[in-house]
């Protein structure tokens, strides 16, 4: 599926988007994949109560399931206006 | 219902009267503009991020329930992103309705959604570094207001 970062996220881990392998059930278990990778994937994923993601453009949460989803974006809270 | 996501500069005064123009059922057109504010007096230039695609949809849901609520004749956002300056606007919001307290209502609740529920990030480039600027917790609960 293509994961895809904003803001800082995307700076703390490097790219904007990228093409991720996985069989992660759920948000939570791709973030704890994606933890597991790298150090700075596990940092940027340190406080998970400071990002939002969405799921194929819209606002989800991180116990939704991840089945049928071809896009995944995490992001810090949105400062749009 | 006017949705766009630019860089370019707009024009709110033409905007604001190609979208007030001819409409013989409005009795009140509301509008407001958002503005790159200057907080510190160190402000070089503001960079808004976006998501593509996302932004769009989310605004366009934002609008709709706007206009479904208040019963708009017509709605329009323009929400800017890239490099802005300090005293370029941001965004603009107009709304029409039969009558006021429905478009002021309604202006209102797009720019508390707009703020905290459209998918961009700001950055504040200052004399003394970059910081991206943080969502306040009075923001989403302005949102329960609704």
């Amino acid at each position: 599926m293509n994961v895809m970062y904003f803001a800082w996220v995307r700076e703390r881990i490097g790219v904007p988007q990228e093409e991720v392998e996985t069989d992660a059930a759920t948000v939570n278990d791709l973030i704890a994949e994606l933890r597991a990778r790298e150090d700075r994937y596990d940092a940027a994923f340190a406080d998970v109560s400071a990002l939002r993601v969405a799921l194929d453009q819209e606002l989800s949460d991180f116990d939704a399931p991840l089945n049928g989803v071809k896009e995944v974006a995490f992001f810090p809270p949105m400062t749009g206006g | 219902m006017v949705v766009r996501v630019q860089t370019d500069l707009f024009d709110a005064g033409a905007e604001l009267n190609s979208f007030a123009q001819n409409r013989t059922n409005v009795g009140a057109v509301v509008s407001f503009i958002g503005v790159v504010r200057d907080t510190k007096g160190d402000l070089s230039e503001m960079q808004i991020e976006h998501y593509p695609g996302m932004t769009e949809r989310a605004i366009g849901k934002i609008v709709e329930e706007a206009v479904t609520r208040w019963g708009l004749v017509d709605a329009m956002v323009i929400h800017r992103h890239g490099n802005l300056k300090p005293g370029a606007p941001i965004m603009m919001v107009a709304t029409a309705a039969a009558h006021r307290a429905a478009a002021f209502e309604a202006a209102d609740f797009l720019m508390d959604y707009l703020k905290s529920r459209a998918p961009f990030w700001k950055k504040e480039i200052t004399s003394s570094g970059a910081d991206w600027v943080a969502a306040k917790d009075e923001d989403e609960i302005a949102l329960n207001r609704w």
